[in-house]
């Protein structure tokens, strides 16, 4: 361990080195921290919702209020929740698993992050500050530009902030798969978590851009007067939900991506085999990108795009089914016949088949455009998107993290309430959202904020809800194991008899990563050194030197000018006096760039002597 | 790394720019980056192509648009390119005199482009009433431009900055980088001028 980790440091310290940290592995406990906590708010609207829908003709949130909390919802858990989990993952994992010391451009990740918190907490600033946003995350025009007040001016700024933080999140960790890899570790070596977040870096380096452009058009329209979508002077809304969803449909591929590179990580660990059809679950991760840029319109049929335009998209969609079958099967024969180890890590990618599956079932059916007119807006498409998001990316979520939980942390996390949390969220899970595609097919539409007892809905919204309950419980139990486990015995640095690279660094691993770059002979790393009697990695390098990034203060103070000048933008609206906020924000974040520009930045050395000194 | 990086012609690599991994990295980073600026001015073309003919009332492209000065920013800007190719040439010849020189040309190039931008809008704000807000078509228009312009004059301070930076120490391996990624920076926004020139200007002077 560094000198530094080992002395006890007080409060203010630590503060000040994660406030300034460019090191991958901190940066990734401060998305786990940040995201954790947007989820649990998140959550929370989810459990308003529950509440008012629990009975007929509620009154337990106002109509108003009930349009802030699902508008918030969706955004906080799309963009403020399980993105960040999924960069935290990536910050975690994938440099250690291409045998990298950090990622390409360490300053910028610490950028990213602040970018992405900064854009969070002004977006929820909304609920203090009049209002939350209350057009749906979907911020639909003409809906959110005639919303009075100033809700969805915090949705276009939040998400702007945090967009930019996103897309430069991506283009790092594409940068640091093409040139950070260890000798020997080529493409097709590489572990399928790092495979597929790299294929999900693609996606958000070319659907991103077209949210920022949308976020700019909505922005101009609300603060600036413009016409994009003012019908009046000739604008077209349906351009906001074309451009919305070029972003929107990669987006829900960013999401599960990465967490299927999870599962068939896990899979291959806990059956003790090598993954089943490694080069065809390369290539189907890149045709389910390929294909989720081509289907966008998929959300629109009900518009009225026309019998042509809607059959491509229709059958584009459908086709998507092919590649995520051949993973389903390949992760189905990757267990057949395998040494099975049952855990919480496995039993989440258990779980996600099943479930998964159904998400992807009632996709095709929704993907049906002559039955989507009848499905549209209804519950059925809002329990379709919670099976393929939640039954994905938050099985995919819990399961990397009791997977991972001894690298980043250097704790495994208790097997007893571990099994807790997922059994009671797994049967909540199902109680809550498979009875909605019923009642989605009884006529119940997406959006409302009661339904009355002669409906017929009482049953289903009422199972629905204690379903609700049942996940909060678990997730409660999750983080009392996250405490729990902090006072526990260290982790060993393999406690998995783990096949990939990271596996072979201390858990968690020096703040350097590898004394000695790892040399890479093959698929699976760790297990060809262990199969042949060695258990270690040979390095690929004699020691020496390593060159490490300094820590930096600005990425925190170029986030907190651009969230300042947020404030200036929202409100120049109502009082021109505003826009010095907004000049002055600005300002102070163009400063922080040319100091960035200005001052060199060559990062310090840790010598070989030091190295020598230190433990294996 | 050691610390100084200083070049002269027998240490010359032969591509400066990639000789270090930080410089590859930013190499390939910037390439990746303009993928993405490809998608935001094509949803910014997509946004124009579909509201071009809404022009509510309110002159249309034919009676704004003035071939004359829209070829003279074509000149500029390309011509501006052009330049930065020379100045790229000499820092791969370690010559950090004609370098500057050069860029120091493209920048007044680009200044002069932008200066042309600049008089274009307030002759069809004040001539015709012509603005960010009068039409759907103006709103379009002047995003589609102004995103342009932007990333012109964001790019001319950007080398201004550069230059100040490096005045009086010369080229290393350090900025080299720095320099080449300007100049593909540079090219990017002449690449979606000459889309613009055809998209916005021709198509709409015969439309």
């Amino acid at each position: 361990m560094s000198i530094a980790a080992t002395q006890k440091r007080g409060f203010g310290a630590v503060l000040w080195d994660y406030v300034t940290t460019v090191d991958h592995k901190k940066i990734a406990h401060l998305y786990l921290f940040a995201g954790g906590l947007f989820f649990l708010i998140g959550g929370l609207e989810a459990m308003l919702i529950r509440i008012q829908l629990a009975k007929p003709d509620n009154d337990f949130l106002s109509a108003g209020l009930y349009n802030e909390v699902i508008t918030m919802h969706g955004t906080t858990m799309i963009f403020l929740a399980a993105m960040p989990l999924i960069f935290a993952l990536m910050n975690a994992v994938l440099p250690l698993q291409i045998g990298a010391r950090d990622v390409a451009f360490p300053y910028l990740n610490s950028l990213g992050f602040w970018l992405f918190m900064f854009g969070g907490i002004l977006l929820n600033c909304s609920w203090f500050l009049g209002g939350a946003p209350d057009a749906g995350w979907t911020a639909y025009a003409p809906l959110s530009t005639t919303s009075p007040g100033h809700g969805v001016d915090f949705y276009v700024m939040g998400l702007q902030i945090a967009g930019a933080g996103t897309l430069i999140g991506g283009i790092n960790f594409l940068v640091t798969v093409v040139n950070m890899r260890a000798p020997g570790m080529t493409y097709m070596r590489m572990p399928l978590f790092t495979w597929a977040s790299f294929i999900a870096s693609v996606l958000i380096l070319f659907a991103f851009p077209a949210l920022t452009v949308g976020l700019f058009l909505l922005m101009f329209d609300r603060m600036f007067g413009t016409a994009f979508f003012d019908v009046s002077l000739g604008g077209n809304t349906i351009i906001w939900e074309h451009i919305f969803w070029i972003f929107g449909h990669p987006e829900v591929y960013i999401l599960i991506l990465p967490l299927f590179g999870v599962f068939s990580d896990v899979f291959s660990t806990f059956a003790k085999k090598r993954l089943f059809g490694y080069t065809a679950m390369v290539f189907a991760t890149m045709l389910i990108a390929f294909l989720g840029f081509m289907v966008w319109a998929h959300h629109m049929f009900t518009v009225g795009l026309g019998p042509v335009a809607n059959s491509i998209f229709s059958i584009a969609t459908m086709a998507i089914a092919v590649p995520t079958g051949i993973k389903i099967f390949n992760w189905l024969a990757t267990l057949w016949g395998g040494n099975i180890t049952i855990n919480s890590a496995m039993l989440w990618a258990l779980a996600f088949i099943p479930t998964f599956t159904i998400g992807g079932m009632t996709g095709v059916m929704v993907a049906s455009v002559a039955a989507d007119y009848q499905y549209h807006d209804s519950y059925f498409v809002v329990a379709h998107f919670h099976y393929v998001i939640v039954g994905g990316t938050i099985f995919g979520i819990f399961s990397a993290l009791h997977y991972w939980w001894p690298k980043m942390f250097g704790r495994i996390l208790r097997e007893g309430l571990g099994k807790l949390t997922f059994w009671t969220f797994f049967i909540g899970f199902h109680l809550t959202f498979f009875i909605q595609h019923f009642l989605g097919l009884m006529g119940m539409p997406r959006r409302y904020w009661v339904f009355h007892s002669g409906d017929g809905l009482d049953l289903g919204n009422l199972i629905s809800t204690i379903g609700a309950f049942f996940m909060a419980f678990g997730v409660i139990v999750f983080i009392i194991n996250a405490i729990l486990t902090a006072r526990d015995a260290k982790a060993p640095a393999d406690p998995w008899d783990g096949r990939t690279l990271e596996w072979a660094t201390a858990s968690p691993p020096a703040h350097y990563n590898f004394k000695q770059t790892p040399l890479v002979r093959g698929l699976d790393p760790l297990w060809i050194e262990k199969s042949e009697g060695k258990g270690k990695m040979t390095p690929a390098e004699p020691l020496g030197e390593i060159h490490m990034p300094n820590s930096s203060f600005l990425p925190f103070l170029f986030s907190l000018g651009l969230f300042v000048a947020g404030f200036g933008f929202i409100y120049q609206t109502d009082n021109k006096a505003w826009l010095a906020v907004l000049i002055g924000g600005m300002a102070f974040s163009l400063g922080t760039m040319v100091v960035r520009s200005m001052k060199d930045d060559l990062g310090y050395h840790i010598s070989k002597e030091e190295l020598e000194r230190e433990a294996d | 790394m050691s610390h100084d990086h200083s070049l002269n012609p027998e240490t010359m690599p032969h591509e400066p720019e990639k000789a270090t991994l930080e410089g590859k990295n930013k190499f390939i980073g910037f390439w990746f980056f303009l993928g993405g600026e490809t998608v935001l001015f094509a949803s910014l073309f997509g946004t124009y192509l579909a509201l071009h003919n809404s022009t509510a009332g309110g002159p249309a492209g034919n009676e704004l648009f003035g071939l004359e000065l829209v070829f003279v920013m074509t000149i500029l800007l390309l011509t501006s390119s052009l330049t930065s190719v020379y100045a790229i040439y000499h820092m791969k010849n370690n010559d950090f005199g004609k370098m500057t020189l050069w860029f120091i040309i493209t920048i007044i190039l680009g200044f002069g482009f932008v200066g042309c931008e600049l008089y274009e809008f307030h002759h069809y704000i004040t001539e015709y009433g012509f603005t960010f807000r009068s039409s759907a078509f103006g709103s379009a228009f002047y995003a589609l431009l102004g995103f342009h312009g932007g990333h012109v004059t964001f790019g001319l301070f950007w080398m201004i900055a550069l230059l100040i930076r490096n005045a009086r120490r010369g080229l290393n391996l350090y900025n080299a980088p720095k320099f080449y990624i300007w100049s593909l920076y540079w090219h990017f926004i002449d690449v979606v001028w000459v889309f613009i020139f055809t998209v916005v200007y021709l198509m709409g002077k015969v439309g």
